[in-house]
């Protein structure tokens, strides 16, 4: 792909300016890593306060189109309770297609200022289909604003708070899944308690002209390192959370893709959003397949795709959908689909690498523990 | 009095009385990345040169080290095995991977010497 075909984001220069490798993704030039390399930045996120450029992916809001509720307009295509979301508050949620299958995994919040607004971060690889699936079925009720000139950070690791509330004290209130609006020197910035990596931690959404100059004051704490694509794919496999477009897709529910508490109650009881009867029948009956953790008993390395074997070898079992080296372990951690029946912790497995079978076991998810703020 | 060589592939091979000590390069493990698994031969493997000798394992990907010249593997490194880094720390010397018993020492002479990598490398980025 040629490189004056790719976007990229308002911290591209930045990432230059810091000494990234550079690579494509989605579309976009992205840092993959800075000089330090993936395992440090890995290590100093869980440690003190990493921070993430993820600007590639899309922003909208979402309103409606005369005095309603946009949620309820949303909740056509989602298993939340979005029509319930309060100001302030945030939720992950799927968008689903006729078959169960997920289009895609997103963040939704409902704005405390504006009325009834919703804010949407969905991923980058998919945002144009995501955007025109809305703006295709949720036209009559709502109209969807995107928010291409600005830019997403985050800021994740035990540190963050701790920095982020030298430029916006209020953070030191918001719990985890809550949102606020802030301003920095003037700039009107959006800022929740969520993230990617399992550690507690933020993520601002603001102009793209102020992008650089809000990135640059936190990079200017000690606590803080810039951390590229490759750390952030190491710190969310070992968190446990899906990659859509690999652990998740059209071809998977959420019942088989464990993410079942992603359907909210009062939806599974109306049967009243995409694919509600093939969900509803797998959770009646149990799915054919699940997506589980997995470990390599040696140091062997399985990566997205590894066939997944009965331990003798015999018959094919499942896929990995993701897998790589996680330094928080010091060891190779896995995700991917597994039949049924071999999908409660601690099964035996056999990974299928370079034309050997290698010992593995079903391992409970997060392979690293969650250490998001709950507060009382 | 030892001679080094060095393939396209990026490995290097420090040959002395008939033995090749082989490991990849610091051009190999920058692009590489953060090494974090090695497989090597086995002891009293055969290979012959271009042959898939060992897999390099980075955060990123899994690469193939090919047997620069044929011969015996008469060592491993094993202590890549508990110290995957020691190859992107030390490449050319503690990083080596494994030492062959040369089949044809004339095979070297298809090889780059040190200066010819150097301007290999250059030519590449």
């Amino acid at each position: 792909m040629a490189v004056d075909a790719l976007k990229t984001t308002p911290l591209h220069d930045l990432h230059v300016a810091l000494g990234a490798r550079m690579v494509p993704f989605a579309g976009y030039s992205m840092p993959v890593h800075y000089p330090d390399g993936i395992i440090a930045e890995h290590r100093h996120c869980r440690a003190r306060a990493g921070l993430f450029d993820v600007s590639h992916m899309g922003q909208a809001f979402l309103a409606a189109r005369d005095g309603g509720d946009p949620a309820a307009a949303l909740e056509r295509l989602c298993p939340g309770a979005i029509a319930t979301l309060r100001p302030g508050r945030m939720r992950y949620t799927l968008l689903l297609n006729d078959a169960g299958g997920i289009l895609d995994d997103l963040m939704v919040t409902r704005s405390a200022a504006e009325n009834g607004r919703l804010f949407l971060v969905v991923n980058a690889a998919v945002k144009e289909a995501d955007f025109a699936l809305m703006a295709d079925r949720l036209a009559d009720a709502t109209v969807l604003e995107r928010l291409d000139d600005r830019a997403l950070l985050a800021l994740q690791g035990p540190r963050a708070e701790a920095v982020l509330a030298t430029m916006l004290p209020e953070v030191r209130e918001l719990a985890f899944m809550r949102a606020r609006e802030a301003t920095w020197q003037g700039v009107p910035l959006a800022v929740s308690r969520s993230g990617y990596t399992g550690e507690d931690g933020f993520e601002i959404s603001l102009p793209a002209e102020a992008a650089e100059t809000f990135a640059r004051a936190l990079l200017d704490h000690p606590d803080v390192a810039p951390i590229g694509l490759g750390a952030r794919d190491s710190l969310r496999l070992e968190a446990g959370l899906c990659l859509y477009g690999h652990d998740i897709d059209a071809t998977t529910t959420p019942v088989e893709a464990d993410l079942v508490w992603a359907i909210a109650k009062s939806r599974r009881e109306r049967a009243d959003f995409p694919g509600a009867d093939r969900i509803l029948k797998q959770l009646a009956e149990g799915p054919a397949r699940r997506r589980v953790g997995i470990r390599p008993e040696d140091r062997t390395i399985a990566r997205e795709g590894t066939v997944i074997r009965d331990p003798a070898g015999d018959r094919v079992i499942g896929r990995v959908t993701s897998g790589g080296f996680g330094p928080s372990v010091d060891g190779p951690v896995a995700m991917g689909y597994v039949e049924t029946a071999a999908a409660q912790a601690g099964t035996p497995l056999g990974l299928e690498v370079r034309g050997r079978l290698r010992p593995a076991r079903v391992a409970a998810l997060p392979f690293v523990p969650h250490r998001y703020v709950r507060k009382g | 009095m030892s001679t080094i060589r060095f393939t396209k592939d990026h490995e290097w091979i420090r040959v002395e009385d008939g033995r090749g000590t082989v490991g990849i390069t610091d051009y190999a493990q920058s692009q590489l990345g953060d090494v974090v698994y090695v497989e090597l031969p086995e002891v009293g493997a055969t290979l012959a040169q271009g042959d898939e000798a060992a897999v390099v394992e980075s955060v990123k990907a899994a690469s193939e080290i090919y047997a620069p010249v044929s011969g015996q593997v008469v060592e491993r490194n094993e202590a890549l095995e508990a110290e995957p880094g020691t190859v992107n720390e030390s490449p050319m010397d503690e990083g080596w991977f494994f030492v062959l018993s040369l089949a044809d020492p004339g095979e070297l002479d298809g090889l780059m010497d040190a200066d010819a990598y150097a301007r290999y490398v250059k030519d590449l980025d």
